[in-house]
Order: C-alpha cells, then sequence, then structure tokens
C-alpha cells in the first residue's frame, strides 16, 4: 500500500519519461549550437547582402534571402485570406456536426498530412503544365493570328510570293515591331534549315505552332508560391479557427442584438478581437513556407542567379534549396563549409524566430482566454 | 428565422436627402439589399471554403492523371527494343533472391513503361536501358521508417507521458513549446546536420563503412516524427479526464503506475493516431531522406547500406526528367504511391482512431 516506496520499476517507470524528454531537449540544443559555433563566425554584412561567387565558396547570399522573402510574400497573400475565410466559414457559419463541415475538416487534415513532396509534384502537374501551359497556348493563338494576317500584308513576305527565306520573314518581323515578336522570332530563328531555307506560309505558321514560347507554362515564383500556399493554409486554418473560438459568445450575441448582421458582427466584432490568432497563423505559415523546399524543387527554384526576379514568371534562388545545393551539389564541398553552416545559420534563425514570435503570441491569446 | 417577415415587407421609406457618411449610407440600405450582401458574403465566404476540398480533388486527380499511362498503358503493342535477350538485360546486373521470374525487359527511354515492369528489384531509369523496379525503394522505404519509429515512438510517448503527468506545471508550460520548436526546423537543416553530423557521430559509433545509411536517414527522420507523436500524444493525454487518474490515486496506485496502467491506457486511441500520422510524415518526408540517406539501392535489409525512399527519389529525379516520358510517369506513379499512403493514413485516424476518441481530443495543434 505504501506506493511511496522506491522499487527499481518505479525507478524507471518515472525515470525513462524524463531521460526521453531530456533527450529530445537535448536534440535542439545540439542541432542550434552545432550550427551556431562554425556557422555565426562565418556570418557578416558581406555574406548577407552580395551574391555568391566562386562556385558558391565566396562572397554571400542575398539573392537566395530575396527569392524567399518574395516567395513568402506572395505565398501569405495567397493563404491567409483562404485560410482564414475557410475558418471563419467553420466557426461561424457551418452547423458543426454537417457532413459538409466535416468534409472541409477531413480535407483540412488530409492537406496537412500530404508529403511536401506531392505538393512540388502537383505544382508541376497543375500549375504548370496545366494552368500555365493553358495560358501560354492562348496567348500564343491569339498572337500567331495576328502574325498570319501581318505576314500576308502588301508589305510583307508573303504577299505575293507563295515561297520566303526565313531571312526576310526574320527581317519584316524585326522592322515590324521587333519587341512584340520577340517571341516569334525566337521560334523562327530555330526553322531546319536556318535563315537560307524557304518555306510557305503554312510551313512557317506551322513551325510556330509546335514552338511554343513559354513563359507561364515553365516553373516560376508564382507557381511555387501558389504550391506552398496550399501546403501552409491548414496552418492558418488551424491558427484562425483556434482564436475564432476564443471570442466569447456573448460579444456575438450582443452584436446581433444590437441590430448587427452576421456579417457585420463578424467583421466588425469577431476578426478584430481574433487578430492574435491570425498573427500567429500566417507567421506559423511563412516559417513553414520559408523552410520548405521539396514543393519548390520543380515548381521555380533555381540554382543560382546572376539576377533577382522580376517577374511573377522568373525563377528564383531560395535559402533553403541553397543550402542543399551547397551541401550536396557543390564542386567543392569542403570549401564551401563555411557558407553551408551560415546560410543555415540564417535559415534557422529565420525559422526559429518566426516560431517563437507565434509560439509568444499565442500564449497570450490563451492566456485572454481565461480573463 | 424571424425575419422570413421582412421579406414580404416593403422597402424602408428611401431616403429624402443624399446621405452624407458611408456610415449613413450602410443604415439607409433597405432590407432586402442588407440581406442580399448578407446572402452573396456568405456564399462567397462558403466557396472559399471549399478550396480545400478542391485541392486534394485536384492533387488527386492531377498526379494520377501524369502517371495514368502507366495505369492505362497496359494493352499497347510491345516496344520495338522489348526483345528479352538474357545477358542483355539490365536486371541481370542483380537478381538475387528469385523475386523476379525471367528477365527485365530491355527498353529504351521512349519505350511505354506498363504497370508490371515496375515489380522488379532493379531501380535504374538513367542507364542505357532503363529499368524502373520500384522493390529497392520500398525496401529502403520500409528501413528508415522503421528506424524513424523505433526511436521517435518510445521518445515521443515519454515524453509526452513526463510533459502532461509528471512534470510540475510551471515546467510543463515552457516544456511543450519548446518539444514542438523542434517541428519548426526546416527539413533541409536536419537532413544537413545528418549529413555533417549524425553520419559521424553513427560512424563513430557503429564503425559502419557507409557513411550514409538507413540508420542515419532513420535518425533524421525521427527528429521530424517526434514532434508530431509528442503533440498528439499529449493532448491526447490531457484529454483523459483528471477523475481517472485521481480514482487510481485514491485506490491506493503510485503516480507511476497510475500514469501506464490508467492513463496511457486511457489515451491508446490518441497514441495510435499519433504513431500513424508520424509514420505517414517519416514515409513522406523529402529533403532529410535525399541528404542523409545516401540514396544507394540495394536490395538487403541491412540497415547499414545506403537506401533511398519514395520521397528522395521523386525530389532526387524529377528535376532532370523530361516532361511525359516514361521516367516521368513512374515518379508520378512514386507520388500517388505517397499520396494514397497518406491518405489513407488520414483517414483511419480520423474515421476509426477519432471515433474511439475522448471527446475534446484533436488532432495536429
Amino acid at each position: 500500500m505504501t506506493g511511496k516506496k522506491r522499487s527499481p520499476l518505479a525507478f524507471f517507470a518515472t525515470g525513462l519519461p524524463l531521460a526521453a524528454t531530456i533527450i529530445i531537449v537535448l536534440m535542439i540544443v545540439i542541432i542550434v549550437v552545432d550550427f551556431a559555433i562554425i556557422g555565426v563566425p562565418n556570418l557578416g554584412l558581406e555574406f548577407l547582402t552580395e551574391y555568391p561567387r566562386n562556385n558558391n565558396t565566396e562572397g554571400g547570399i542575398f539573392p537566395a534571402i530575396f527569392g524567399t522573402l518574395l516567395l513568402v510574400i506572395i505565398m501569405t497573400l495567397v493563404a491567409v485570406p483562404i485560410g482564414t475565410i475557410t475558418a471563419i466559414y467553420l466557426t461561424e457559419y457551418a452547423r458543426q456536426n454537417s457532413w459538409f463541415a466535416r468534409t472541409i475538416r477531413f480535407a483540412v487534415n488530409t492537406l496537412a498530412g500530404v508529403p511536401s513532396i506531392v505538393f512540388g509534384l502537383f505544382g508541376a502537374g497543375f500549375f504548370i503544365q496545366t494552368v500555365g501551359a493553358g495560358i501560354d497556348e492562348a496567348r500564343w493563338e491569339s498572337k500567331l493570328e495576328v502574325a498570319e494576317v501581318a505576314l500576308s500584308e502588301p508589305s510583307a513576305p508573303f504577299a505575293t510570293l507563295k515561297q520566303a527565306t526565313i531571312a526576310d520573314v526574320l527581317k519584316f518581323l524585326e522592322s515590324d515591331d521587333a519587341v512584340y515578336w520577340n517571341e516569334a522570332i525566337n521560334a523562327i530563328e530555330t526553322y531546319p534549315g536556318g535563315e537560307t531555307a524557304t518555306a510557305s506560309i503554312d510551313q512557317v505558321m506551322t513551325h510556330l505552332r509546335a514552338n511554343p514560347e513559354l513563359n507561364w507554362g515553365k516553373p516560376g515564383l508564382i507557381w511555387a508560391a501558389l504550391t506552398l500556399a496550399l501546403l501552409t493554409m491548414p496552418v492558418v486554418i488551424v491558427s484562425v479557427e483556434e482564436a475564432l473560438r476564443t471570442v466569447p459568445r456573448d460579444i456575438r450575441e450582443a452584436s446581433l442584438a444590437l441590430g448587427a448582421t452576421k456579417l457585420e458582427t463578424i467583421i466588425r466584432v469577431v476578426l478584430p478581437n481574433s487578430i492574435t490568432g491570425m498573427l500567429t497563423g500566417s507567421i506559423l505559415a511563412v516559417s513553414r513556407g520559408a523552410g520548405e523546399v521539396a514543393p519548390i524543387l520543380f515548381t521555380g527554384v533555381l540554382n543560382s542567379a546572376r539576377e533577382l526576379p522580376t517577374a511573377v514568371t522568373d525563377q528564383f534562388m531560395h535559402l533553403g534549396y541553397h543550402l542543399y545545393v551547397l551541401a550536396t551539389q557543390s564542386p567543392n564541398v569542403e570549401a564551401a563549409r563555411p557558407m553551408q553552416y551560415a546560410t543555415t545559420v540564417v535559415l534557422l534563425a529565420l525559422t526559429l524566430a518566426l516560431n517563437i514570435t507565434a509560439i509568444m503570441l499565442r500564449s497570450r491569446l490563451r492566456k485572454k482566454q481565461f480573463t | 428565422m424571424s425575419d422570413q417577415h421582412a421579406e414580404n415587407r416593403s422597402p424602408e421609406a428611401p431616403a429624402s436627402r443624399a446621405p452624407a457618411t458611408k456610415e449613413e449610407r450602410r443604415l439607409l440600405l433597405t432590407t432586402k439589399q442588407r440581406r442580399l450582401g448578407e446572402r452573396l458574403a456568405e456564399l462567397g465566404i462558403f466557396s472559399v471554403a471549399t478550396v480545400s476540398i478542391l485541392a486534394i480533388f485536384l492533387i488527386f486527380v492531377f498526379v494520377f492523371r501524369e502517371s495514368a499511362p502507366i495505369f492505362f498503358g497496359s494493352d499497347e503493342p510491345t516496344p520495338v527494343a522489348d526483345t528479352t535477350r538474357a545477358g542483355d538485360t539490365a536486371a541481370t546486373i542483380a537478381t538475387p533472391e528469385g523475386i523476379d521470374r525471367g528477365d527485365y525487359p530491355t527498353l529504351d527511354h521512349d519505350a511505354p513503361v506498363k504497370l508490371s515492369y515496375l515489380w522488379y528489384d532493379v531501380w535504374q531509369p538513367n542507364s542505357d536501358h532503363p529499368a524502373y523496379g520500384i522493390f529497392p525503394i520500398i525496401i529502403g522505404t520500409l528501413k528508415t521508417t522503421f528506424v524513424a519509429l523505433a526511436i521517435a515512438t518510445p521518445l515521443g510517448i515519454l515524453a509526452a507521458l513526463y510533459t502532461a503527468f509528471f512534470a510540475p506545471l510551471w515546467v510543463r508550460e515552457y516544456l511543450k513549446p519548446i518539444i514542438e520548436l523542434l517541428a519548426a526546423f526546416p527539413s533541409v537543416v536536419v537532413g544537413f546536420f545528418c549529413l555533417m553530423t549524425v553520419a559521424s557521430v553513427v560512424q563513430a559509433v557503429f564503425g559502419n563503412s557507409i557513411r550514409l545509411n538507413a540508420v542515419v536517414g532513420g535518425i533524421g527522420l525521427s527528429i521530424a516524427v517526434i514532434p508530431i507523436i509528442f503533440t498528439i500524444t499529449d493532448d491526447a493525454l490531457r484529454a483523459v479526464p483528471r477523475s481517472l487518474r485521481e480514482a487510481a490515486l485514491a485506490l491506493g496506485a503510485s503516480e507511476w503506475q497510475a500514469a501506464y496502467q490508467v492513463m496511457l491506457p486511457a489515451a491508446t486511441p490518441g497514441i495510435v493516431a499519433a504513431v500513424l500520422l508520424g509514420l505517414g510524415r517519416a514515409f513522406g518526408e523529402t529533403m532529410i531522406a535525399l541528404m542523409a540517406t545516401g540514396n544507394g539501392q540495394v536490395m538487403s535489409w541491412d540497415l547499414f547500406v545506403s537506401v533511398r525512399t519514395f520521397a528522395a527519389t521523386i525530389g532526387a529525379e524529377m528535376g532532370e526528367v523530361v516532361t511525359g516520358s516514361p521516367h516521368y510517369q513512374v515518379l508520378f506513379f512514386l507520388g500517388v504511391l505517397l499520396f494514397t499512403f497518406s491518405f489513407v493514413i488520414n483517414f483511419v485516424t480520423e474515421f476509426y482512431v477519432k471515433k474511439r476518441l475522448i471527446k475534446r481530443f484533436r488532432g495536429g495543434e
């Protein structure tokens, strides 16, 4: 009956959980310290503001930082509104046990569990191959219609002749509008036989049709950001839902009783009271999005770039992917060592800082719940 | 709803002067107009809420679509190069333990892949006669997943038991967010950590000759899995009614007896869910597996040889593959397997485990 007596069994039974906890906390400490010791001395202003040089063994990681930020911003602009509205639907509109609400919840949970690499495949198969390629095809088709008319105009090579040399076609397009026909000129330049070959207008058009200029239908910032947005949406939904539930029923009912409609109540009463939760959700989503590499592997990331992305269809560099490249694909892995550790420190500092902020916001939120 | 009457009521008296402020204009809206606004807003919110469902549906359709020729192309005429000449086939390089009867067909890179070509034990998609046997990848995935769960399950559950039961209250409040911080580590960072540090430690301890192997990869994956198992187990333990614990203590059980014999059994469904979701994560994690397992492909159950997983194979090879080529289709097929697996796991936790779960428990957060 004396439960306090310390048998060896009791010793293990109470000691093991403590040991497991210590091991896990040590893991975190070791990872952080391991990177900090080697990485921090290699950090510097130059590292944060310059381009990589000399096969990634010198210089900095500025394009990777810039690309990551841009990616995360676009992702947030998509994921946070959709996630917030979904959460509003789930807490404010849906009846809790309706099959539709349950289906959404199941979808959100499933989405959270789908391996990130599958998101990458989806981004390639859906966004790039289907949506992007579709946009390209439509743009190309309309441009080709203009081209067909233009090439038969009185001043054009095909006005009187059935056959014209490729050189003539190119010269005409360049003098007509070199910028507008830029993509078409590129495509015609690949015509078999080169500039001296002759072709009929139908042959030129067939060749053009078969060589569409890829603009949207290739990896790019926008597709990577949309893929990541899908991946981080569940994080936003869960956080915002939690926040919405902390808003007391009384406040909602008071607002409704004063004559506000449901929508007005949500916009003016519920949302302002759950701004912390939305912020937490966004921060966690940003942290997750900044660290994920697998979904962007084939939707837009680039090994090394000489220029920063200027359009949403441009490819970009990314901190996490840069680390992967540095660690596994450098021509001289040893020489790139300081860069690897310093990059890790930047990535780790970014994600951990975001997460700790989110944890603190959330604990404030939870305290508010009880007062 | 009482505003059913409002529908028949005529619009309120129109404004006699122009409304000055936005606020006034809003108040002067007729009931009908406001109801219409509400309806439209609700419709909009409803449509946005369907995005998650749509996303799951689209992911399935499009990942499946890109690999569809493998499923439906099996009646096509045999490829030109498909003349099975013994000695010339890629499969003869390594054909142990009689899994594949006969030889692997000699394919060229354009030859359509049939589903039956995948059940072999050679994966050489880039050789002159590509082979797409996925058995080595299955074995590699199983090995790393096994190691990851063997480490993460006891650690995660015991740490959750400590946090939810043994730890003093003030420790508990700090412990949970700290351990959950482990989930915030980007997987590429964990992968790099394994590549550099864990691999060296494992080599020093076990004296293995191959530096990157299933054990190193498994340890790396366990770092990603521990926070999942920990959080969900912790939630499940906290959802066990206090009265159960108090009853056990009142009946003379010691603290640890109450923990192991009352709390843990009561939270079993939640713990099962935790391990299942951890399994799904270990199975599908890409960057850690890509960087820490060595990406070898050996048909062996030895834990200290290089292995490759489904996710890592996709991650490593998708970038260089020609869109629409057989290799591309096979990689999407691996994606279909991953997606199906994660979907089934989630389905099981949702509909089987949660049904048995103590009411308050919610997965994930």
